[in-house]
């Protein structure tokens, strides 16, 4: 009853839930009455993304057969912005607490929670499609078929966090998936695209059936789908055998753990986000993770909030397992998408950190943390598909080398993401971070906020080797007498080109070199540090324009308090 | 389609046992529906033609149908019938008939030899958990499964149906829009490998030559599962950073 207390508003009490509840479920019964409540503003968001979709289809297979460049990924980006649009106005609507108990067939939850995760998928579905259109032209991929799995992405995603129970959730969850899994296998010429997608398939739909099977336990433990009549049942029941309980959580947590990629649920991320192609991996990263966690808020904080003391020594496992693995393999990476993918396995256990808190602090705190990791996520991303060139060629850490050379603007903002990511103050990155571990200091966990700020402490050493490649001049630096040179004798020579460099600043780089490339084994780092070429890398404007979104909102959250205030005021309520 | 074949007539007899009751009608269809499901499921172990082992699954499921029907759940003999024996041992004939109905495969003979007892391991090992399970009676939380909106008095069919499209309408709709991503995806991973680029199909427009017929583009979706690996196998080494 307590994970109620100061969230519910005054319209939305227990007894105005029973009423409602009653009155579906006696339309369920009474016969030749077929008429349910049916609010098109509480799935408005899902609606227009897949309204979206079908326009995309209809379209495509009507217009006369030529290229539309730009015009799939504009009309994605629109849906994505009224998208978002829509999320402002649901939040707005709440003021006024009546607005709670909208609903279709009780199956769907019209709250604060909903209305933030709809804004957050709005923002990666226009975002996404933004920094996809010159990569998929660049690549000779360009049509509307992405763009349309995209947008069944962000409805299947917007639904997933909206579910009220897990019939809704898990068919959210297929939608979802089947969209990701297809945009991995996307890339049809690169042979690692389809091993990608075919890995992912496999893993997916086992993951799937896992989730489905602890659906099931659950609805066989305690007789219902839908997380108000399985918390109801849980509080009204001693449950003394509770195996079957028991069993159906765990598979429950396991099967939503796959797609945001805790461990130990992470082997499929590594293969997939380097298989797929760039600019859908930074849309995947953000919203499968947001949507499974939304999903795993959802089911837990609701449902089973007075099995608590049973699920939290699980949660906490994950969390801690993916801090320290996800930070410590990240060291080892000598593939740029490689690394990025054990860097989001690391933050996915800073989000179960905020999670097993169990508390309004805790999933503020993880909403926050979904929220902000998207804009970094999908601007590194951007990045890393401009610097891999035509084909994905390079995809090792050498290709971001001499980026700052290359376009200054490009590497400030690479810089400014790669930071928040690291959790450096002044930027959003930081003050999830804080927000979560100070969550669970206020439950007195201290040996847990100790795992999370070491786990941050090494994981900030994998982006600043990063940051610091880029900073190393992408012509071969002169070898200093007594230092072997971590490059192997058979790089192609790369003209210097523009002004010889001093020797001082020379001398500066070949440090920055050798701190950039410690930990990587001797043939790593010969494969990993050959310099791309020097020629200025131009950006196009839609991901310039994305880029340049997701710098500022990161730095914008880390130094204000809007987004902060709009995250504390989430509240997990019951508006059937 | 063992432990599925299995519980039903234990359960039956579970409940012959408790009530006492042996009404001759019921147990007239009780024989008939076990031994369809018996015969079937032994032609399907012991029959040497795989077109024949299939045929006998779908004796085995019309017989557990016959069971449901006598238990009073109707639709799920429905679903039994449509879905098992409909569609899925229909696809079971397209794999055997793809990869050779000629071929025989005898279990006893070569490498699956030495799984057979443990396949009779295994078997005799779910025939005793189901008995054990059927003896006793608090193994979940206490509360049967049977609270939901389908127990009580009246037909599972009606009540079924006006719980979907009332109160689970969402979700029903929402499948229908599954279904319409997983189409659109088969058709991206498909068309991709066989249909021309983008750049060819632009050249095409402009010649005014006629465009490849959807159906062209669609008659190689078989051929899509075999295409796949092969392409992963043919194209370069995949990943040359560093595996964990």
């Amino acid at each position: 009853m307590t994970i109620f207390a100061g969230t519910a508003g005054p319209g939305c009490t227990i007894s105005n839930l029973v009423t409602s509840e009653a009155k579906v479920s006696g339309l369920c019964t009474a016969k030749g009455s077929l008429s349910i409540p049916v609010e098109y503003r509480s799935i408005a968001p899902v609606l227009i993304l897949g309204v979206a979709a079908l326009v995309l289809l209809v379209l495509s297979a009507t217009l006369p057969k030529r290229r539309y460049p730009g015009l799939w990924a504009g009309l994605t980006a629109l849906a994505g912005i009224a998208t978002t649009v829509d999320g402002i106005v649901q939040w707005a609507n709440l003021d006024n607490p009546a607005n709670t108990a909208l609903t279709v067939g009780g199956q769907v939850l019209y709250d604060h929670f909903s209305a933030f995760f709809a804004i957050l998928f709005g923002c990666a579905t226009t975002l996404g499609a933004a920094i996809s259109d010159s990569y998929l032209s660049r690549e000779a991929l360009d049509g509307p078929e992405p763009y349309v799995l995209m947008l069944a992405c962000s409805a299947g995603a917007v639904l997933m966090a909206e579910a009220a129970g897990l019939i809704t959730l898990f068919l959210g969850l297929e939608v979802l998936s089947i969209s990701l899994y297809t945009m991995t296998a996307y890339h049809r010429r690169r042979a690692a695209s389809g091993e990608a997608g075919l890995k992912y398939f496999i893993l997916g739909s086992f993951s799937s059936a896992v989730f489905i099977y602890g659906a099931a336990l659950v609805y066989g433990a305690t007789g219902s789908t839908q997380y108000f009549e399985i918390f109801q049942f849980l509080t009204g029941t001693v449950v003394v055998h509770d195996g079957v309980l028991l069993a159906g959580m765990a598979l429950l947590v396991a099967g939503l753990g796959f797609k945001v990629a805790a461990v130990p649920f992470h082997f499929w991320a590594p293969d997939v986000y380097q298989g797929a192609p760039t600019p859908f991996v930074g849309y995947m990263a953000a919203v499968a993770k947001a949507a499974g966690f939304a999903g795993l808020l959802r089911a837990l904080m609701l449902a089973l909030p007075t099995q608590v003391s049973s699920w939290r020594p699980a949660i906490w496992v994950l969390a801690v397992a993916s801090v320290l693995v996800g930070s410590v393999m990240a060291l080892v990476q000598a593939d740029l998408k490689r690394l990025l993918a054990y860097s989001s396995i690391s933050q996915a256990g800073y989000v179960l950190i905020g999670l097993q808190a169990g508390t309004q602090a805790g999933w503020s705190a993880a909403s926050f943390y979904l929220f902000t990791y998207l804009f970094m996520v999908v601007g590194t991303f951007a990045v890393v598909g401009l610097t891999q060139g035509r084909g994905e060629v390079r995809n090792d850490l050498g290709s971001i080398r001499g980026l700052g050379q290359r376009n200054p603007w490009l590497a400030g903002g690479m810089l400014v993401l790669l930071l928040a990511q690291a959790g450096v103050p002044l930027t959003s990155g930081f003050l999830g971070k804080w927000l979560v571990i100070s969550a669970v200091i206020g439950k007195g966990q201290y040996e847990l906020a100790l795992i999370g700020m070491v786990g941050a402490a090494i994981a900030a050493f994998a982006y600043l080797r990063v940051a610091l490649l880029m900073y190393v001049p992408a012509a071969p630096t002169p070898a200093r007498p007594g230092q072997p040179r971590g490059e192997g004798g058979g790089e192609p020579a790369v003209a210097p080109t523009g002004p010889g460099a001093p020797s001082g600043l020379a001398e500066v780089a070949g440090d920055l070199e050798a701190l950039a490339t410690a930990g990587l084994g001797a043939t790593a780092t010969a494969v990993a540090l050959r310099a791309p070429s020097t020629a200025r890398l131009r950006v196009p404007r839609a991901t310039a324009a994305a880029i340049a979104v997701c710098v500022a909102f990161t730095v914008f959250a880390g130094v204000s308090t809007p987004v902060l205030s709009l995250a504390h005021s989430i509240g997990l309520t019951w508006s059937l | 389609m063992t432990p599925l074949a299995a519980s039903a007539p234990l359960a039956k007899l579970a409940l012959l046992a408790t009530s006492g009751v042996a009404n001759a009608s019921d147990w007239a269809v009780y024989g008939v529906g076990t031994a369809l499901a018996v015969a079937g499921a032994l032609g399907v172990v012991s029959l040497r033609n795989p077109v024949h082992c299939a045929l006998s699954l779908v004796t085995t499921l019309f017989g557990v149908a016959l069971l449901f029907i006598d238990e009073g759940a109707d639709f799920l003999a429905a679903v039994q019938v449509i879905v098992y024996a409909g569609a899925i041992v229909i696809l079971f004939l397209f794999v055997i008939m793809l990869l050779g109905v000629d071929r025989k495969e005898a279990v006893t003979q070569g490498k699956l030899r030495s799984l057979v007892p443990l396949g009779i391991a295994v078997g005799i090992g779910i025939v005793v958990e189901l008995l054990v399970l059927s003896r006793s009676s608090h193994w979940a939380t206490g509360q049967k499964a049977t609270s939901g909106a389908l127990s009580g008095p009246g037909e599972n069919v009606q009540k079924l149906g006006q719980t979907i499209f009332t109160r689970y309408l969402l979700p029903f709709e929402v499948t229908s829009a599954l279904l319409v991503v997983a189409v659109v995806a088969a058709v991206v991973l498909v068309r991709r490998s066989s249909g021309p680029g983008p750049a060819q199909r632009q050249a095409a427009a402009r010649q005014g030559l006629p465009q490849p017929a959807p159906s062209a583009q669609a008659s190689a979706v078989p051929s899509a599962p075999a295409a796949a690996p092969a392409e992963v196998l043919a194209g370069a080494p995949a990943a040359e950073g560093e595996r964990p």
